[in-house]
């Protein structure tokens, strides 16, 4: 089997899995809906004050909710030793991860789908920008998010107090990508800064952390 | 032998440290503009740069420990051990440049704190070698190896990002004092307070790290003396 097919195989079954239990999915609906309630509580933002945290605050509550959704998503690998059988077959580790990013890149792309509309509701949003712009800054910073978290909960996934350190170890290395997909988005809602070169940031971010766990993928797998 | 050169080395330091603090005390020049505060300079900037070495240290003893992980499992563990103890001494150094900073930065900025590119990096840094320590805390005995020796990769792979990035954002830290074009660098005659000072710091870090390497090798032979012995007792209890 091509590499292609055996990650869209990992795909296809983890979106099954998804389908069958929808845990994950509602777990970081719900629990990104708190988180952009509770903000809008806490500053209480008229119309110009939300342009400039809006981006901060959409970025902050889906960081939040994929942690919750990503500490699950090696789990249930791990029952009946799943994950054993995974590490004995012959085809390559990294489509095994590859496979799960994409399906939680696909979970948290619905959550923003969802989001989105209530965020604007919420926050009175009207973007001084390019708005089509945020199609890209979207994909490319959940993209950031999902492939290094994916990689983290894996390498958590036999520690002690596994679901506090995925958010200790995501969080530090996340911080450039957060820092570029916040200024580009405010920068759309804002229409100050031009938000080009924080997407140019962004995208070799993903490059090159993209590159970085799917090389080490496998040591994580087998470490023992 | 090894031992009591070790010590002797510490004593030097110790040496070095003190002489270096007097000239930066009481014979190096008064700064024009900052008056007395800038002599902190010789000791933030020293253990700001020892702050910045290290990591490298532990960055290649990670990827010596993941090249020598199957070939040679004993010479991947002294790489291992290495790693740790330049971790730590990362971690002191990194440490007492951000405190050293932010008391210079209240005395002369009048801030304590302000998020521009060096300060923000350097405190990332701190931030990413206290998730290698955790990760090496939470991780079961086996593989904290291999994971910390991963962390260590994407930390070293993500500073320069980090720097990049906000480089990009906004910079309020004076620009290098060293090697930094034409009107840098300091008077001729507070160079030898400043370099007694990197001398001193830099054998005091070799110094922890000789002895952090030491412990963790012991550890790790108890460690491996265990395990055997517990081996050998379940194949006497079977036969």
């Amino acid at each position: 089997m091509s590499y292609l097919r055996i990650v869209l195989h990992h795909l296809a079954k983890d979106l099954k899995l998804e389908w069958r239990s929808r845990d994950a999915i509602t777990g970081m609906l719900f629990f990104s809906l708190l988180v952009v309630v509770l903000f809008s509580f806490a500053f209480d933002p008229t119309a110009a004050v939300s342009r400039q945290i809006a981006g901060g605050i959409l970025w902050v509550a889906i960081l939040f909710a994929s942690v919750t959704a990503l500490n699950q998503t090696w789990t249930r690998e791990l029952r009946n030793h799943v994950l054993d059988a995974q590490r004995m077959a012959p085809s390559p580790a990294s489509a095994l991860l590859m496979g799960k990013v994409l399906a939680n890149f696909i979970f948290v792309t619905f959550i923003q789908i969802v989001l989105a509309p209530l965020f604007i509701v919420f926050y009175n949003l009207h973007a001084l920008g390019q708005a089509w712009l945020l199609l890209l800054i979207l994909p490319l910073g959940t993209w950031a998010l999902v492939m290094n978290g994916t990689f983290f909960a894996a390498l958590g996934l036999r520690t002690r107090n596994r679901e506090l350190l995925l958010p200790l170890v995501l969080f530090p290395i996340s911080i450039p990508a957060l820092l570029a997909m916040v200024e580009a988005t405010t920068g759309i809602l804002t229409g100050d800064v031009d938000p080009v070169l924080w997407m140019k940031l962004l995208a070799g971010y993903c490059i090159i952390f993209t590159t970085v766990c799917v090389l080490l993928f496998e040591t994580i797998l087998a470490a023992e | 032998m090894m031992k009591k050169l070790l010590w002797l080395w510490g004593a030097a330091s110790v040496a070095a440290l003190v002489w270096g603090t007097r000239l930066a005390l009481f014979v190096a020049p008064t700064e024009a503009t900052m008056g007395n505060v800038q002599r902190i300079f010789y000791w933030h900037v020293p253990s700001a740069i020892m702050g910045l070495i290290f990591p490298y240290v532990n960055f290649i003893a990670a990827l010596v420990y993941l090249g020598l992980r199957r070939k040679k499992p004993a010479g991947a563990l002294k790489a291992d051990a290495l790693a740790l103890a330049a971790a730590e001494v990362t971690l002191v150094f990194v440490s007492i440049g951000l405190i050293t900073g932010m008391l210079w930065g209240r005395a002369s900025w009048g801030i304590w704190w302000t998020w521009d590119e060096r300060l923000t990096t350097y405190l990332l840094l701190w931030l990413l070698y206290v998730s290698y320590m955790l990760v090496r805390r939470f991780s079961s005995t086996g593989q904290t190896h291999t994971l910390a020796a991963v962390i260590s990769v994407f930390a070293a792979i993500d500073v320069p990002v980090v720097y990049m990035s906000i480089r990009w954002w906004r910079t309020q830290h004076p620009s290098p004092v060293f090697f930094g074009g034409k009107d840098s660098g300091i008077d001729p005659s507070m160079m030898p307070a400043f370099l007694w000072c990197l001398l001193g710091w830099a054998m005091w870090g070799v110094f922890l790290l000789c002895l952090r390497y030491g412990l963790e090798r012991r550890r790790q032979t108890i460690a491996y003396n265990t395990a055997l012995r517990a081996v050998e007792v379940g194949l006497e209890g079977n036969a």
